[in-house]
């Protein structure tokens, strides 16, 4: 796609080549290089950006394939004198009850909050603001945005005053004085928050892909007496097919990678809310096992990559 | 196929209403009646717990669950009393600052060459970084950056925070100002070049100018992504002096003992303030449609 557009450039700029001015650069110019930049140029302009992204991203992510297999440590002789165990960690990673506890936690939270919370709900409301007025549409959308935009270590806070124990909203308008909201429910406490920051995503994405179902389809169906139900699945859903898919494999990569519900639980109590992020903060960066935390680390990129390349496949087989 | 289905329901409506259970006018208000439940509902619970937010900054004693308040300024008071507090945010402010100045030179100069010069394997390049950007997160990849920052003697450096939020945005940014680049007119950047001009002053002077609106967006984004990252600094900084406010907010629910409810909503308000502001003020002369695709 973008192939095609510059080459439309080039058949313009092509029209006014200035083959005098920079003879030895004729083939820069066809590729529309209006400003004369040329690829050696082009190459340092470039390279800064590259160099930054190559040593504090990439370099990362490849040095974690050797660190997994060391038993680095954040002090003593196994900070100094790394020994290699080659995959030792990976076995012990996965006959560790704690890690595989970690694993589920993490696909009940990312099944909760961001497949059943934020894509369920933000679609629930993107679907009923289509029928209220403007201003109502307004009103809400402007709450549902605030918590996606609020600093996370704000809105942990918020919630740590609403489901507070002693004297938390939560408890005042349910009249539950003393339940320990964070300490009894913690999973549902994340899941709930999580889905609280993420809808507004969900919800824009899927108003703008509602506002594109042409309204002639809509009227014929309902006209031929669809229900809502008939109506969603029948006009609905065919069209807005491939924004589902966005936005479900965009969560998924999102809520798999967030820290923030260490914020509010710390993985507490008891490990019961330690989803994989917090796990891998607390074995490395607390317990100091940074050859363990590191083989983790290699498994949620692993995981990460292949939630990529599912969503490029799927996209890919659409597109022909 | 389609109509197939739509028949069958239009004959369960049939049904429904021959039992008499829905007349048009009864289902339009019973319809009225769901939507107003669920606006409430959806307005309760996204609301509620932002009150805290609007209400306890400004009360006289605020506590941890919300009322109407007893109106005071005193809360600020005791903020702008509170050296910490203050040297968190003028931390959040260089964190930000600097990470929106790297990534908006090396951006800028790396889109533009990549929209106008045809580098073999550009479109190659742009897609796997973009990729690698998203697979590679803060969180995925915490130990060895962690452990590199060792290595570099950038732990505790407000610049190692900064290098290291910077490579994680450039591939968006890039990819977003890129094509920004490609939809600007090319026909000035050739009058200019006919004057003689040098591509470095095409660029500052013909080139940015046009691309104003997106280094804008791309300003505010940066921006609303460092101010509220917590995980980097949290990890990367370890002298209270160097840290940024989402760190500090943190540690002044979490220390321990009673926590000082006047500091901490004074403190959110003026922390949450201007991303809120920010984001409302692009959004409003951008649209979402932006935003939502690249917040991390």
């Amino acid at each position: 796609m973008l192939e095609t557009s510059s080459s439309k450039e080039d058949a313009k700029t092509s029209v006014r080549d200035d083959a005098e001015r920079q003879p030895g650069r004729k083939s820069t110019h066809e590729d529309g290089d209006v400003a004369g930049l040329g690829k050696r140029r082009a190459v340092a302009f470039v390279a800064p950006a590259l160099a930054l992204v190559s040593v504090f991203l990439i370099f990362p992510a490849v040095w974690t394939l050797y660190l997994g297999l060391t038993n680095y440590g954040l002090t003593g002789s196994q900070a100094l004198n790394p020994q290699f165990v080659g995959i030792d960690n990976y076995v012990s990673a996965l006959t560790n009850p704690a890690f595989l506890n970690s694993l589920w936690l993490t696909v009940l939270f990312v099944f909760g909050s961001a497949l059943i919370g934020q894509s369920f709900l933000g679609f629930l409301i993107a679907w009923m603001m289509m029928r209220v007025s403007r201003v109502v549409r307004g009103v809400v959308e402007f709450f549902v945005l605030l918590g996606w935009i609020i600093p996370s270590s704000v809105s942990t806070f918020l919630w740590f005053a609403l489901l507070d124990g002693g004297s938390g909203t939560l408890n005042l308008l349910l009249h539950t004085p003393g339940t320990a909201w964070l300490l009894q429910f913690p999973m549902w406490s994340i899941i709930v928050f999580n889905t609280w920051v993420g809808t507004a995503f969900s919800m824009l994405l899927f108003s703008s892909a509602l506002a594109s179902v042409p309204p002639s389809q809509l009227e014929s169906a309902r006209s031929a007496g669809a229900g809502a139900w008939a109506q969603l699945r029948d006009v609905i859903f065919p069209h807005i097919r491939g924004h589902i898919l966005t936005n479900t494999l965009l969560i998924t990569l999102w809520t798999f990678n967030t820290f923030t519900p260490y914020l509010l639980t710390a993985g507490g109590p008891d490990g019961r809310s330690e989803i994989l992020p917090v796990f891998i903060y607390k074995l490395a960066l607390q317990n100091g096992m940074l050859g363990q935390g590191a083989a983790i680390s290699l498994i949620m990129i692993v995981l990460n990559l292949m939630i990529a390349l599912v969503y490029i496949r799927l996209l890919r087989t659409r597109e022909q | 196929m389609t109509s197939l289905k739509v028949e069958k329901t239009s004959s369960a409506a049939e049904r429904e209403s021959k039992n008499g259970l829905a007349t048009p006018a009864v289902r339009k208000f019973l319809g009225r009646i769901g939507t107003t439940v669920f606006v409430a509902l959806v307005l309760a619970f996204f609301a509620i717990p932002i009150l805290w937010l609007v209400f306890a900054p400004f009360d006289a004693h605020p506590s941890m669950n919300v009322k109407l308040p007893e109106f005071t300024l005193k809360n600020f008071a005791v903020l702008f009393g509170d050296s910490s507090a203050l040297s968190s945010l003028r931390n959040s402010v260089v964190l930000a600052a600097g990470t929106m100045v790297i990534v908006l030179i090396f951006g800028s100069i790396a889109s533009y060459a990549l929209s106008r010069v045809r580098i073999p394997g550009r479109e190659f390049l742009l897609y796997s970084l973009l990729l690698l950007s998203s697979i590679i997160t803060g969180t995925a990849a915490m130990v060895p950056i962690f452990l590199l920052m060792v290595r570099l003697n950038l732990i505790d450096s407000q610049l190692g925070v900064i290098l290291v939020l910077s490579a994680g945005m450039l591939p968006t940014v890039i990819f977003i100002l890129k094509d920004f680049m490609d939809s600007t007119p090319k026909s000035y950047e050739e009058s200019a070049r006919l004057y003689g001009a040098k591509p470095l002053r095409i660029l500052w002077d013909v080139v940015i100018p046009i691309a104003r609106p997106g280094l804008a967006t791309i300003s505010v984004w940066a921006v609303v992504q460092v101010w509220g990252n917590f995980l980097m600094p949290f990890i990367l900084l370890t002298s209270p002096d160097k840290t940024p406010a989402a760190v500090i907010m943190y540690t002044f629910y979490t220390q321990g003992g009673q926590p000082n409810l006047a500091l901490i909503s004074a403190f959110s308000l003026v922390f949450s303030f201007p991303v809120i502001l920010m984001y409302f003020f692009v959004s409003r002369r951008y649209g979402f449609r932006f935003h939502g695709g690249i917040k991390s």
